[in-house]
């Protein structure tokens, strides 16, 4: 009934898959960059073709639309330098208390903004990759947020690009600490696959005093997330584990739907 | 050897898995990405030789798989899955029927991301799963079952358009022809 040569197919398919999936990780991740390299024509026309319509956008704007968002801007700059010249005063203070106290000093971090070029195709990752890669320093584990918080980590690093892992997927558990009277920690970790604004903070005290409305922070334990990163704000909680534990479900300050820039934490 | 279909085929799919990396929409709208690559697979299972649905197989999971936080390798098996059935049994199934389509469609996006994290799940990996899935599961299955009547159409239109169909062989042989008269 079935021909030789459909078994043929069907083995050397089923040899190619086995053999994939047995190959070691570092084997791998190079020949799924190397495959995922050849999107990257593609992801060039994308991008310029989304850029078209706000190049467009921006030369049929009115003049006097224009002269108002100059006018916005200029103050928004005032109040931004006024400002600096109070973080100035304040970063100084600190620098010499830090000096009288004998403290170590907090290492600055670098910022480097990137573009959101894709998301994982399958539905069960929460995956991201940005057009930044081991050229421009980006290394793996390297924290990525946006102005309102934390979204993720690098996982992989190519050449041109990098994968980042979100919070919420199951790969990305950052430790977590709460900006209340008890200053209780926990641990963010996945929530279900299809709310992306609302994750699990999880391993808290059964005594801790959570309340909505609470803002979530990077915790600085771990090493990988540097300390006070916002990441969101307290929805619920409820006591688990016959009430030898504490639950709270938190709110993502970023909106993980809808990233487009993103910023990468350089060391 | 008409090589139009498979490069149709495969071209299709790699602009397809593009799509599914770079469109939002679906999942802003949804809460879940529709796959076309089961489709294809059923297209090609009905249409194209064994060859092209192995090549299938193995690109179309390859390139789904590089842009994806999956395992290189995990998608080949269940589109491999669906299509080499569907390609054995594919005289007794009426493909014409839009009917017909829609049921393979749906069908065979079902199975595809079910193998999929079975898969996954056997190999110790730990995706997304929860009551959230069953939604995005059904959202997978309708957008395939749409799509497939869709593909059909297009490829079928594609095909009349720039392909060409072998000759058929006649009857007539100039070696066998009967001379009358003498030479």
């Amino acid at each position: 009934m079935f021909k030789q040569k459909n078994y043929l197919a069907l083995g050397a398919v089923v040899l190619v898959a086995v053999v994939l999936l047995s190959l070691p990780t570092r084997a791998t991740s190079r020949l799924k960059l190397a495959v995922s390299s050849w999107f990257l024509p593609l992801f060039g026309l994308a991008s310029a073709g989304q850029q078209l319509p706000i190049d467009l956008a921006d030369n049929v704007l009115p003049r006097r639309e224009l002269l108002h968002q100059i006018d916005v801007l200029r103050r928004e700059n005032q109040q931004l330098k006024s400002q600096a010249v109070q973080n100035a005063a304040v970063s100084r203070e600190n620098d010499q208390l830090h000096t009288l106290l004998g403290w170590q000093r907090t290492v600055p971090w670098k910022l480097k903004l990137a573009n959101v070029v894709m998301r994982d195709p399958a539905n069960w990752w929460r995956t991201v990759q940005i057009d930044l890669g081991s050229r421009d320093g980006i290394q793996t584990n390297q924290p990525v947020l946006t102005t309102e918080g934390l979204i993720g980590r690098i996982s992989s690093v190519s050449y041109l690009n990098s994968q980042v892992v979100l919070i919420g997927d199951r790969a990305c558990r950052v430790s977590a600490i709460i900006e209340n009277s008890t200053h209780d920690m926990g641990i963010v970790s996945a929530s279900g696959p299809l709310d992306h604004s609302l994750v699990e903070l999880g391993y808290l005290a059964s005594s801790a005093n959570l309340k909505p409305g609470q803002s979530v922070l990077t915790s600085g334990l771990g090493g990988v997330f540097p300390k006070g990163i916002p990441i969101g704000r307290i929805v619920s909680a409820q006591s688990i584990e016959y009430g030898l534990a504490t639950e709270a479900t938190v709110k993502l300050n970023a909106n993980l739907g809808a990233l487009e820039q993103v910023w990468v934490l350089i060391k | 050897m008409n090589f139009f279909k498979p490069v149709l085929i495969l071209g299709f799919a790699f602009l397809a898995v593009f799509g599914e990396a770079v469109l939002v929409a679906p999942r802003q709208l949804l809460g879940a990405q529709v796959d076309l690559l089961p489709v294809l697979m059923v297209y090609a299972a009905l249409n194209a030789d064994i060859v092209t649905v192995s090549l299938l197989a193995v690109l179309g999971g390859m390139w789904f798989d590089s842009l994806s936080a999956n395992p290189l390798g995990v998608t080949i098996l269940p589109l491999m899955a669906v299509g080499f059935p569907v390609y054995l049994q594919r005289d007794l199934i009426l493909r014409g029927l839009p009917f017909a389509q829609l049921v393979l469609g749906a069908a065979a996006s079902a199975i595809v991301p079910a193998l999929t994290l079975l898969i996954l799940l056997n190999g110790g990996r730990q995706p997304l799963v929860g009551w959230g899935s069953l939604w995005q599961w059904i959202v997978m299955t309708a957008g395939g079952a749409a799509a497939a009547p869709v593909v059909f159409a297009l490829f079928e239109w594609f095909s009349h358009a720039f392909g060409y169909k072998l000759r058929t062989e006649v009857s007539f042989r100039l070696d066998r022809e009967i001379h009358r008269g003498r030479k």
